[in-house]
């Protein structure tokens, strides 16, 4: 892999430093919440039919066997949204009478240990009249299926239906029409740690404290404290270190409150960690869509209006708190991407069956209309006998800001300026010759681009557009310096693996005037830290690290304010730097711990002037800004085995000012490595009964180092006003962009077979069909 | 996935092993060697062992020579021993080859040749060698031992002549002359992964035309085999794009073709055409 640009300068804000919570890591001692002694363990017995009703539940004598008879008081899980003529759904914390996906749980074994809980697993029986599943979001949607939940007839339980004002009249005065028809296959976030949750009880306070691997620890705590009716402040979340979560973890797992009723009720500790095959087969799901884009063009090539129709197999439960909503709301609000084009209609539909529900996954629904969009662009160039770049030349975004079809403002981005960055570090006419020489010799090549948009940190009034019932947006975070001059910064997000310890020191480094080595920034507690929402959405480094910035700025204020008293100057001209407050131009200065000190122990000096301590809070909910990307993979298909290897990838990005190029560039490389898994390997894989038969990662295949090329990063900051800190996120963007370009790619490599690969993702066997199929008709 | 509990013993010698695996098989007593595959299949309590006998302190299993013209290998043998050239001549380089395939390092150093032989995956590269070579394997109990050859020992997917008291003690390949040529070929879809489809070649040449072809298959049936219409097709041909061809084709029509959801037979077969003529190129 190329080396990042590496930043330079006085500022901390811009440099490659080492990750400050890697010691720790590397080292082993990092905390997990598996790693946590337990009194109890905790083993599920769930569903081995996807659908039927309970006939009967037996378990050994004397053996601690929780089913839904015991839960009669906890209310289930039911997440709403306001809009979308959205069918709330109730799940049951543990299956009531009716099962509804293989995975299911339907009872919780207590014993003393893992191996003790799972043995009493499997003496519990459970008899179970099966009824007819639905696996396919088509059969559920026939006439006459039956439904999964009464509630939702249909089995839809989403509908977002836009179509803007003049359609019908430009579709019908369009030169071309061009469509796609795209599936997107099933996958599954794959955590490295999956999930795993501890409750233990605490005699002295009578509270719960609840260890969970998670994204979100306040949403969880106020979930829970809900659904078992008593007050949230009795009720400790803490999200120690966590093995990743992409999305996974923002969910609430049905496990997680039985094991907080457990520990209320028998005052003591209980313990469930996940295992790989629960993971696979219940731990949530993603993507799985159907979408159906045309794109109605001039006879310029300019895109002039595009229909889109969605339709998301959502699963047998919406998920909390951001509802099923998300994956079919999201591809209607931001199909037109990067593109400019200003008549747009859309329905897109939540599909109920019986499967694993969905959850939110990086990039959440985009890594789909990326490239169902970009496979249009492609198709579009082919209708028009143009190079596809230069069909991309006639729409991408150029003016800012820029109101899209459905109303979303983009701040200003490079979308041209990537692509044209991308076209040349990738050196496109040479790899043009190079291919024609190989295709001479059977072998083939292909190049593939994806350009997009990435809508990142927004606030809560873009949550609020899709009605949720909890919206979601802003972020608070608490600085303090304490009398010894440590600094400590207390924030409502939950990183878990983004390097956000690092990021938010350097922002604060830069204020104060102090190394960032020496910040602790403290989450993942909400005893500990203010109530925030947690990371997801390429939202934390924008939106608490906008947070941070106010607060680092206060403290600032603050501490220059201390020193002018001290050091009797004017504060303007204090300067904060290198541990101390100087007055510029002479050599009078004092330390910032001795300043700190002064703001604790002699208050009596301010007069009043100043209060006392050295503790002040930001809070941030920002409009939302857009980075953008243009990706490049070079692929060889072996047209024999239809096996792909990717030879290079190329990356050209922009998020605005990137705090450390070292993460950053991190953080790309990680989501295209998952966006590679998304376009060749990863599927989840139901048989028409709705057995699920990728349960282990000998059948699900994420890919490994082996798989992945090197990866050549290039970066444009474009500076928003959108971001008080002017960086645009970027934690999704890798694993949007990356499976368009790679299936693109393989399109290009297989032109001279009259083949189009339009299903995720592209397997050896899919790739091997397609062709066999053209052998035949040919 | 946590196993269900059963009880390990750990013999020092054969004899001790052999009295202990007569006493737990019935039991569903089993060897435990590298535990590469006994071991995941426990966790997802697939497998639910009351005894295992753990062989890896079994003195004399661990031997690895050459005797009367045979590569000899211990149950004690780990894949990792075959990183390098364990014999003279192109069985060594064949096995140096071939073994890279298998798994990854950290696996390679645990499980053994013999334990894969015992397991019998189709896709196993070890139970290919086996059964294009014509390896040996010797099966011991407390009755006696006895010798049974590769194309009896296989007998479909994970199941073998072996019998429950019966502890495999070695395997012997029979060495290729000097100057045979191999090729190997494998198709996966992630480096590491079980075999989707794999052949082996050997052949001699003799006045420029092929002499004594072996062709081996694996992956794409229950159990791996060699391929006595694609060896029809090269005897007696000179090496080359025309034959390697014929041959491949024969070996794909010749297939009874493993199928799951997403390998069609025809797949399947497209796979065996591509590797045996890609295994056919490597030896040349
Ligand atoms: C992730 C992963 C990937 C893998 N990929 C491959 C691959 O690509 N190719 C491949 O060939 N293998 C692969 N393996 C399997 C690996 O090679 C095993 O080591 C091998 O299959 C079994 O050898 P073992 O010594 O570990 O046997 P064990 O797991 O100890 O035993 C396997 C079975 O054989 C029996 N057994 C073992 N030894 C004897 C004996 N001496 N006498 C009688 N019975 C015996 C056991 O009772 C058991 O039933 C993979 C394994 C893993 C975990």
């Amino acid at each position: 892999m190329t080396a990042h640009t590496k930043g330079s300068g006085t500022t901390w804000v811009g440099r490659a430093i080492r990750r400050l919570e890697d010691p720790a890591l590397v080292t082993g001692q990092g905390r997990f919440t598996a790693d946590l002694p337990a009194a109890h363990w905790v083993r599920f017995v769930r569903s081995a039919t996807a659908a039927g009703k309970i006939v009967k539940i037996s378990a050994p004598d004397g053996a601690h066997v929780v089913t839904a008879a015991d839960l009669k008081h906890v209310k289930p899980i039911r997440p709403m949204l306001h809009k979308f003529n959205y069918v709330p759904v109730a799940q049951p914390i543990l299956a009531d009478g009716v099962v509804r996906f293989v995975g299911e749980c339907i009872a919780a074994c207590v014993a003393a240990s893992e191996a003790e809980a799972e043995d009493l697993a499997d003496r519990v029986e459970v008899t179970i009249d099966d009824t007819a599943p639905l696996v396919d979001a088509r059969d559920a949607l026939a006439d006459g299926a039956p439904r999964v939940h009464a509630e939702a007839a249909g089995n839809v339980i989403v509908e977002g239906k836009v179509k803007t004002p003049d359609f019908d009249a430009v579709w019908r005065g369009a030169h071309k029409i061009v469509k796609v028809d795209a599936r997107s296959r099933r996958q599954n976030a794959t955590p490295m740690e999956a999930r795993a949750g501890h409750a233990a009880y605490d005699a002295a306070t009578r509270r719960i404290t609840f260890t969970c691997t998670t994204q979100m620890p306040h949403l969880m705590r106020t979930a829970i404290a809900d659904l078992l009716g008593f007050p949230e402040s009795d009720l400790r979340v803490i999200a120690p270190d966590v093995g990743g979560g992409f999305g996974q973890k923002m969910s609430l797992a049905a496990e997680y409150v039985v094991l907080v009723w457990l520990a209320r009720k028998h005052k003591s500790s209980f313990a469930w960690t996940e295992d790989r095959r629960e993971n696979l087969i219940a731990g949530f799901h993603s993507r799985d869509q159907h979408v159906t884009l045309e794109g109605a063009f001039d006879k310029n090539g300019k895109l002039v209006a595009l229909n889109a129709a969605v339709v998301a197999n959502i699963g047998a439960y919406s998920c909390f708190p951001t509802t099923c909503g998300v994956e079919p709301l999201m591809a209607m609000a931001e199909m037109p991407g990067p593109y400019d084009v200003r008549h747009y209609a859309c329905r897109a539909r939540g599909v109920i069956t019986n499967t694993c529900p969905m959850a939110p996954y990086r990039g959440v629904s985009r890594p789909v209309i990326t490239f169902v969009l970009e496979r249009l662009m492609e198709k579009a160039a082919a209708a028009f006998g143009i190079d596809p770049i230069d069909l991309r030349r006639r729409n991408l975004i150029d003016k800012f800001p820029y109101t899209s079809a459905t109303g979303l403002v983009y701040d200003e981005a490079s979308y041209k300026q990537t692509m044209e960055m991308a076209v040349e570090h990738i050196g496109l006419p040479a790899f043009r010759a190079r291919q024609k020489q190989a295709r001479a010799q059977g072998q083939h090549l292909g190049i593939g681009f994806a350009a997009f948009s990435e809508r990142t940190g927004y606030g809560s009034p873009a949550f609020a557009a899709r009605g949720m019932e909890i919206t979601p947006g802003w972020e608070t975070v608490i600085l303090s310096v304490d009398p010894s001059g440590f600094v400590e910064a207390r924030i409502g997000s939950s990183p878990h693996g983004q390097g956000l310890r690092t990021t938010l020191a350097q922002i604060i480094a830069d204020e104060i005037g102090i190394e960032p080595q020496l910040i602790k920034v403290i989450h993942g507690d909400t005893d500990r830290a203010p109530y925030g929402w947690g990371t997801f959405a390429s939202r934390s480094l924008v939106i608490s690290g906008g947070a941070t910035l106010i607060a680092a700025r206060k403290i600032r204020a603050k501490l220059i304010k201390i020193a002018s008293h001290m050091l009797e100057a004017d504060a303007d001209d204090i300067v904060l730097e290198a541990g101390s407050a100087k007055v510029a131009g002479t050599d009078r200065t004092i330390t910032i711990a001795k300043l700190a000190r002064e703001a604790y122990h002699q208050t009596h000096r301010f007069k009043g002037e100043i209060e006392p301590g050295l503790t002040e809070t930001g809070t941030y909910d920002p409009p939302g800004t857009f980075s953008n990307a243009c990706h490049v993979a070079v692929v060889e298909v072996d047209v024999e085995t239809g096996r792909v290897r990717i030879e290079k990838f190329l990356v050209a990005e922009d998020a605005g000012r990137i705090i450390n190029p070292m993460i950053a560039d991190g953080q790309v490389h990680g989501g295209v490595a998952q966006g590679i898994g998304n376009a060749l390997l990863e599927e989840i894989i139901y048989d028409e009964t709705g057995n699920i038969l990728s349960s282990t990662l000998a059948d699900y295949l994420p890919p490994t180092a082996h798989e992945i090329p090197p990866i050549e990063l290039h970066h444009i900051e474009t500076h928003t006003e959108a971001s008080i800190t002017k960086a645009k996120g970027l934690g999704e963007g890798g694993a949007i962009g990356a499976p368009a370009a790679v299936i693109n790619a393989i399109n290009d490599a297989l032109s001279p077979f009259g083949v189009s690969i339009d299903e995720m993702p592209a397997t050896p066997q899919r790739i091997r069909a397609a062709l066999r199929q053209a052998e035949k008709a040919a | 996935m946590k196993p269900a509990a059963f009880v390990r013993h750990v013999p020092k010698t054969v004899e001790e092993a052999l009295a202990i695996l007569a006493e737990v098989a019935p039991q569903d007593g089993r060897v435990l060697a590298g535990g590469q595959s006994l071991v995941p299949i426990m966790a997802f309590r697939m497998a639910r062992p009351a005894h295992l006998v753990d062989i890896n302190e079994v003195a004399g299993l661990d031997r690895l020579a050459v005797d009367g013209g045979k590569l000899v290998i211990g149950a004690r043998v780990r894949h990792a021993a075959f990183h390098k050239s364990v014999a003279d001549g192109p069985l060594g380089k064949l096995l140096a080859y071939v073994v890279r395939h298998i798994a990854h390092y950290p696996i390679r150093m645990r499980g053994t040749f013999c334990g894969s032989l015992a397991h019998a995956d189709p896709a196993s590269e070890w139970c290919l060698v086996a059964a294009t070579l014509g390896a040996e394997i010797v099966a011991r109990s407390k009755r006696g031992t006895r010798t049974i050859a590769a194309a009896d020992f296989f007998q479909g997917i994970m199941s073998t002549a072996l019998a429950e008291n019966e502890l495999l003690t070695e395997a012997r390949l029979p060495l290729l002359a000097a100057d045979a040529k191999f090729g190997f070929y494998e198709f996966n879809r992630r480096a590491g992964d079980f075999a989707m489809a794999a052949a082996l070649a050997t052949y001699r040449l003799v006045d420029g035309k092929i002499a004594e072809p072996r062709i081996g298959v694996g992956g794409a049936e229950a159990q791996p085999r060699r391929i006595a219409q694609a060896e029809a097709t090269l005897a007696g041909q000179a090496p080359g794009d025309a034959a390697f061809r014929a041959a491949a084709e024969a070996a794909a029509k010749a297939i009874d073709p493993l199928e799951d959801i997403q390998t069609s037979g025809e797949y399947r077969r497209d796979l065996v055409r591509a590797v045996v003529r890609r295994a056919l190129e490597h030896s040349a």
